[in-house]
């Protein structure tokens, strides 16, 4: 009774939860894989398509009455790398119509012409001809004959599944890309992404927990920025920034605290000088970094306030009665508190802030030294159209994130065993 | 000891009482006031003498009169030094000193002699400063993207200092750039197929989603546990990697410039957070009540719609709120996807649009806005809800 009943309760879970695996496996994993697979071969944007043969049919007289006509097909394999087997032609024509001296590959029965031209190469193209005579002498009506389309068919292979592989991808991820100062990038976008989202949430968090009038106001208008839509935050951005007629030059400016507009994302170094040490900074990059920190500071802050409310207030009392001054309170007992929660997070927003695009896509598009990873994919991808490179940088994302993965489990495994 | 606590008190909230009123400037200035100097040293000073009229008076008179009388010499003297400015922007002035001499209310002489005042001093007005600087810094830029959409390209190349709305305009002349992107530039389409899309993402991942977590949640069946667990790495992994590979797949199935072609994949980058949120709610409810619908003869389908979905509804309802805002907000998929302005959602439309450099930034703002709204509606509406699904199942974006 009771196995039977457990047969039972496996078999509706698997019902369950099939439809969503599938689903999940089908558009999350198998791209995964088949990003290794692509990154492998030498394929562009525009051999992604099946190729097929192609005809286009013009009709020109070369007898005065019309009673001849010239059918030129212009044949052509649309593929430019792949070739198309055992084609097969077919084109119609009126009754009282026949063909001269019709090419030996095809043949006229019932009105039809019907054509086997074997296989077409790569980029192969040709003109072939028809000519066709009415049986008895009356003029043929060329917009009839120029209505009815011929119909092509083939075998081809789809490009993305053939097995001729290559190097070649990798090859010029490592070496022709700058790959070092893309890898650069990326973690100086990262990190201080990261830990910059990290400390303002953290100062937030300690803000909002405080009793103040309004903080649940504060607490909705924080997190803003966050659930705002990328894209109208980015252009607001990119407005209040813009170097002509932008709010922040133009106030700046017009307070005598900079005497030229800067270019603040289109610009890749600007020259500080601190304290007489003279020093480039990566100008459009910390700008970037800059709009990371305000959208996604948010999501720490929200973290660490729920932490925060969680902690006792009792220790805070205890501390107050030891005499414990407010630095004291937050070293001692607030941080101790949420050392676990921040790590957690790093990890989170670290692997995330590794993964972005769309903010810098939207800010700068790559340019002025903002150029990391994911934007090197899509640019390879999509503006270089090379499908293969843009694949294999993905691949080169995915193993970084893996590795990242497995040191981070490893860190909080052994402090785990610690505690 | 009571000299160094008395200084930190005057400097740390006089530059407090700086920032805020140099903010208020920023403010009006953007307002069309021409104010080109920000006044920082005698702002401070003055507000350095005001901190210690206010100790030295202490409890010799009234609050409400003391902080009254305050402000208004400051607000005098403040009028004196800075440039020509109207009375309503002094007005401004006062309230700000009335807010901030409230705030002094529980200094005093006698209170700056306690233990480490000088440090709680320091922690106040950080509190104070932060709060400001913060609602600041977040709300600016939504307050630009809102004012921009009411002004001209050309008004503000002229001066792009002077947001003022002129009132005195007809509706139809300052909602201009609402009635130009909806008639030239066909954005009631827009918001139809990303609102299409935002909604049909949040019904099939919850119908996916229910069972699934349901299953997780109660049933024991062999892979559970790997199922749980790749559910987190999942959505660990980025959309970017994706993009290739479905880009070619879906170009072959014609899929791309589809809405259902969106569907699916939101729907799928969406599941595992859903499955992950959900299936934790109903672990937390008494396997008891599903006992008893066991007794009553109920299958599990019967349990899931008549037990579960009716107990759960205040977690479906934030999965649901929170599906709706990834599907409504997101970008690359419809980038890489959509390329005939035909199947435009309304994050794709500005980008387009924003690829002409003669698009006015008006009309620019103006959708910013008409897609920004929406969530942030939702948002504050059901903050509550919002919050918690936030935290419990620690977001996809």
């Amino acid at each position: 009774m009771s196995d039977s009943l457990s047969k039972l309760e496996k078999r509706t879970a698997y019902t369950l939860v099939l439809p969503a695996v599938l689903l999940v496996f089908a558009i999350v994993l198998f791209p995964i894989f088949a990003n290794v697979w692509i990154s492998f071969k030498d394929i562009e944007l525009k051999d992604i398509r099946i190729p097929e043969p192609r005809a286009k049919k013009i009709v020109k007289s070369i007898s005065e009455n019309q009673s001849e006509l010239k059918i030129i097909y212009k044949l052509r394999n649309s593929s430019l790398i792949q070739e198309i087997r055992n084609v097969q032609f077919q084109d119609k024509f009126p009754t009282n119509i026949s063909p001269i001296n019709l090419d030996p590959r095809c043949n006229f029965q019932s009105k039809k012409v019907v054509c086997n031209f074997g296989n077409w190469q790569a980029k192969y193209r040709e003109n072939f001809e028809i000519i066709i005579q009415s049986n008895n002498g009356e003029i043929i009506d060329k917009k009839i004959i120029k209505s009815q389309k011929p119909v092509l068919s083939g075998k081809a292979d789809n490009p993305l599944l053939t097995t001729n592989f290559t190097l070649e991808n990798f090859k010029k991820v490592f070496y022709e890309n700058n790959f070092v100062e893309l890898l650069l990038t990326t973690f100086y976008f990262t990190f201080f992404g990261t830990v910059g989202a990290i400390i303002f949430g953290i100062l937030a968090a300690q803000l909002v927990n405080q009793n103040i009038q309004g903080r649940t106001y504060m607490r909705g208008i924080l997190l803003f920025p966050y659930v705002g839509p990328v894209v109208a935050l980015a252009y607001t951005w990119t407005l209040l920034l813009d170097p002509n007629s932008g709010t922040l030059n133009a106030l700046l400016v017009n307070f005598n605290i900079i005497e030229q507009p800067i270019n603040l994302l289109g610009q890749k170094y600007i020259t500080m000088s601190i304290l007489g040490f003279e020093f480039k900074l990566r100008l459009a990059l910390t700008t970037v970094i800059f709009f990371e920190i305000w959208r996604y500071f948010p999501l720490a802050f929200l973290f660490i306030l729920a932490r925060l409310q969680a902690i006792p207030q009792s220790l805070y009392e205890a501390a107050e009665v030891d005499g414990a001054s407010p630095i004291q309170k937050f070293i001692h007992i607030t941080l101790p508190q949420i050392t676990a929660i921040i790590s957690i997070l790093f990890m989170i927003r670290f692997i995330w802030n590794f993964n972005k695009f769309e903010d810098i896509f939207l800010l700068t598009g790559g340019a002025s030294g903002t150029r990391t990873l994911p934007i090197n994919v899509y640019q390879q991808g999509f503006a270089v159209s090379d499908i293969g490179m843009g694949s294999a940088v993905s691949i080169v994302i995915v193993m970084l994130l893996l590795s990242f993965m497995v040191i981070y489990f490893r860190l909080i495994g052994k402090r785990a065993n610690e505690v | 000891m009571k000299f160094k606590s008395l200084a930190i008190f005057l400097i740390i909230s006089s530059f407090f009482l700086t920032c805020i009123l140099s903010i208020w400037k920023i403010m009006a200035t953007l307002q069309g006031l021409s104010f080109t100097n920000l006044n920082i040293t005698p702002v401070f000073l003055i507000g350095i003498l005001l901190s210690l009229a206010f100790v030295l008076i202490g409890n010799k008179i009234n609050h409400l009169i003391k902080i009254f009388s305050l402000s208004f010499i400051f607000s005098i003297s403040y009028f004196y030094l800075n440039e020509a400015s109207p009375y309503w922007y002094i007005f401004g002035v006062f309230l700000i000193t009335l807010f901030f001499t409230n705030k002094l209310k529980k200094y005093s002489m006698q209170s700056l002699k306690e233990d480490f005042i000088s440090e709680k001093i320091i922690f106040d007005f950080i509190t104070l400063f932060g709060i400001v600087f913060f609602a600041f810094v977040i709300l600016f830029p939504f307050y630009i993207m809102l004012v921009t959409s009411f002004k001209t390209q050309i008004a503000l190349l002229v001066n792009p200092l002077d947001f003022s709305l002129d009132f005195t305009k007809s509706l139809t002349e300052l909602f201009k750039s609402y009635f130009v992107i909806f008639e030239t530039y066909n954005f009631g389409r827009y918001i139809l197929i990303s609102s299409a899309v935002s909604i049909g993402t949040v019904i099939v991942t919850l119908l996916f989603a229910i069972p699934a977590a349901y299953a997780v949640a109660r049933l024991n069946f062999f892979g559970k546990n790997f199922l749980s667990t790749s559910i987190l790495i999942i959505y660990m992994f980025p959309a970017i990697v994706l993009v290739i590979p479905l880009y070619t797949v879906f170009s072959q199935l014609g899929l791309r410039n589809s809405i259902f072609g969106l569907l699916i994949v939101y729907t799928a980058t969406t599941l595992p957070v859903a499955i992950y949120m959900l299936q934790g709610y109903f672990k937390s409810i008494p396997k008891e009540i599903e006992d008893a619908g066991i007794m009553d003869g109920q299958n599990w389908f019967g349990i899931i719609l008549k037990i579960i979905i009716p107990l759960s509804l205040p977690a479906i309802a934030s999965v649901a709120l929170y599906v709706f805002m990834i599907a409504w907000n997101e970008f690359l998929f419809s980038l890489m996807f959509l390329d005939s302005p035909k199947s435009f959602t309304l994050s794709r439309a500005i980008q387009y649009l924003s690829g002409d450099a003669e698009t006015p930034r008006q009309y620019l703002m103006a959708g910013s806005v008409i897609v920004t709204v929406p969530v942030l509606l939702i948002f504050i509406y059901f903050e509550k809800y919002l919050v918690s699904g936030l935290t419990a199942g620690s977001v996809k974006e």
